[in-house]
């Protein structure tokens, strides 16, 4: 058996325990998580495992994913908003294989939702687990590469290099030139890395309903935003946080205050716009089929 | 499509089809076996054990069949499986000064007490293709006799121990355990033996390159190959209901101690440091480079200014496995259209702003 059988070998009878991680390792990262949720933003180390996927491809998440899913849980993986992405496919299939969980792509009817670089148009309920997968933890990294003095500025909450990175940007640029990953001051204490999801996003995080849950397995780090915890971007008064805004509605089901991907369409400069998260596109989509339909779909 | 928007998994089912084609290569050329790769490739396959930090010679032969013969990706393989694996308990030290030894060399003695041993080596070959080696009718090369004399070898560290010259192995406090990293998650500063651990599974090619850079400057420590031995040794474990130790078997590894001269501090005398090398199997230049990253970052425990990336803990450690290093660096060919919207967005919306001070710019020089 390798490593892509996970996703070829529905037949082949799994001999790993339910989920793949072994109990043992499920109890140190549910420890970790409890942690995480009792002093939202910190990260918290934990015993990050070898996963059969690489390092930097979600090892972080699918770990998170592991410790709480159970086998009523319904599975939801997206990647960049989308549900068909390669990896996101993957990880689903890793899922199916070594838990037989129920998978859905509708972002309601999933009680475990794992993203990478989204968090969905739908509003997110009070029984939905969102588990990030995070590459870089430590929001502080490109301006201090070293642990030993981040977890030193984390502790006294000295965050003033950030607050100069960002003013410096509004000094050269006349705005703030961070599109995602933007940094975010969780329960009023720990600055955090929302991981990187578009600034579109941030303030989905605010007030969430859901529990927010992060995993970094090469890093070897947890954190976790609790249900209706605050969670405010980093800002100035005179230059108040703003989120990216598209002029046009998607093309595919004409949502507007959505996150839109560009699709090239040909080599002179056509393009279009369209919705990144593709379960609420396909159920926004109008019923008499009037929504154009891109190259792309045709081709399949 | 590369990213199709409908129908990855299908994509992904029959790239992985075609992979295992490919790993077959043509079909009138025999299957390799397991046993020619760990025979015959032995020392990738070390290499596989070493940075795979498992000692089986056969899933190390498999991993590397399987991986197209990419050493990183059978590591890797090799490292997924290990996880899986439960964790009993740690062995005894193992005793190298009781090895059955295959090869033993020292840079500082002419000769010693047991004496040179070359051993298997490509020291001293001439690098010329031998076209002997081609071909179907390969020549048996005769059988070398090896004259075991089974003399005893003692460590050469060991023998400058006797006029106090050199630092000792230092004491374990009773009852103490070894740190383990993949158990525990590696803080800094970390303790010796969490660093050697890291560094027993660290890159080769990483720690050879930093190894090298300590001789050119960045960091001397004027190093001498104090010995390098490869042989066979016994591990032994204790058994808690038993009470007493047994030996579980042997495993092939290879020692390097390097021998390094300090000048002494306010607090301790002059005398040879060492940096040390272990890995499993034959694993000489792996070992040798360990020796000298170790030595490095003991920097601070003997007062030495930290200038130079060899002996920066948290850079070395941080980046010395490879299995991090490749999934981080190929997890760039994942999608990641959503933030480059979002920078495509920015970058437009900045040289917009860029033509517009321009355009203003050149209309006020025109003036």
């Amino acid at each position: 058996m390798n490593e892509f059988s996970a996703i070829d070998g529905k037949d082949a009878a799994p001999v790993y325990n339910f989920a793949y991680l072994d109990e043992q390792t499920k109890r140190m990262i549910r420890r970790a998580l409890l942690k995480a949720v009792a002093i939202p933003g910190y990260q918290v180390p934990f015993a990050s495992r070898e996963m059969p996927m690489p390092y930097g491809w979600g090892t972080g998440g699918v770990q998170i994913t592991a410790s709480v899913l159970g086998p009523d849980d319904i599975l939801k993986v997206i990647d960049q908003g989308a549900d068909d992405t390669t990896n996101a496919v993957a990880i689903r299939g890793f899922f199916e294989t070594t838990a037989r969980v129920r998978t859905t792509t509708v972002t309601e009817e999933a009680t475990v939702i794992q993203t990478r670089h989204r968090i969905p148009e739908t509003p997110l309920g009070a029984n939905q687990i969102l588990v990030y997968q995070v590459p870089i933890p430590e929001p502080l990294r490109y301006l201090e590469p070293r642990e030993v003095e981040t977890r030193k500025m984390h502790g006294l909450a000295e965050y003033g290099l950030m607050h100069v990175k960002l003013y410096e940007d509004i000094a050269k640029h006349g705005h703030i030139a961070t599109t995602y990953a933007y940094p975010v001051n969780v329960n009023g204490r720990y600055v955090m890395d929302p991981s990187p999801i578009p600034k579109f996003d941030n303030p989905k995080m605010d007030d969430c309903e859901a529990l927010q849950l992060f995993g970094a397995g090469r890093e070897k780090r947890i954190y976790a935003i609790p249900p209706h915890t605050s969670v405010v971007s980093l800002d100035f008064e005179d230059h108040p946080f703003k989120i990216q805004t598209f002029d046009e509605p998607c093309a595919l089901c004409g949502s507007r205050g959505v996150y839109l991907d560009e699709v090239i369409l040909d080599d002179a400069g056509g393009r279009m716009f369209v919705c990144s998260d593709t379960d609420y596109c396909e159920r926004h989509r109008p019923e008499d089929g009037s929504a154009p339909v891109a190259g792309w779909e045709v081709d399949q | 499509m590369y990213v199709a928007v409908k129908g990855g998994e299908r994509a992904i089912r029959n790239a992985h089809r075609l992979l295992a084609d490919k790993r077959r290569g043509f079909r009138d050329v025999p299957d390799i076996t397991l046993e020619q790769i760990a025979t015959q490739l032995a020392l990738s396959v070390d290499r596989i054990m070493s940075e795979g930090s498992l000692y089986d010679r056969d899933l190390a032969a498999l991993a590397m069949k399987q991986a197209r013969g990419d050493l990183i990706e059978a590591i890797f393989l090799v490292r997924a499986w290990r996880t899986t694996a439960p964790r009993f308990g740690f062995s005894e030290p193992i005793d190298t000064s009781k090895m059955r030894i295959e090869r033993r060399i020292s840079a500082t003695f002419k000769d010693l007490p047991g004496g040179q041993l070359l051993g298997p080596t490509f020291d001293y070959t001439h690098r010329l293709l031998d076209p002997t080696l081609e071909g179907a009718d390969i020549e048996e090369p005769a059988r070398a006799e090896v004259t075991d004399e089974d003399r005893p070898m003692p460590r050469v560290t060991d023998l400058l121990a006797h006029e106090d010259l050199i630092e000792g192995d230092g004491e374990q406090e009773a009852g103490a355990e070894v740190g383990d990293l993949t158990r525990e998650p590696l803080s800094f500063p970390a303790d010796r033996d969490l660093r050697l651990q890291a560094l027993a599974r660290g890159d080769e090619g990483f720690l050879l390159g930093l190894g090298y850079s300590t001789q050119r400057g960045y960091s001397r420590t004027h190093p001498f190959v104090g010995e390098i031995r490869i042989g066979e040794v016994e591990v032994e474990i204790e058994i808690p209901e038993l009470g007493f130790t047994v030996s579980i078997g042997e495993i092939q590894v290879t020692e390097c101690q390097m021998v390094t001269q300090f000048k002494g501090s306010a607090k301790a005398p002059p005398q040879f440091t060492r940096g040390y090398g272990l890995v499993f199997g034959q694993g000489e230049r792996k070992a040798m480079a360990m020796s000298l990253v170790d030595r490095a970052l003991r920097a601070r425990e003997f007062g030495e200014d930290v200038v130079a990336p060899a002996q920066d803990e948290e850079f070395v450690l941080s980046h010395s496995d490879n299995v991090q290093s490749t999934g981080f660096v190929e997890h760039l060919k994942l999608p990641h259209y959503v933030d480059f919207q979002a920078e495509l967005d920015l970058v437009r919306r900045m040289r917009r702003e860029y033509e517009e001070r321009s355009a203003q710019e050149s209309k006020e020089a025109a003036e």
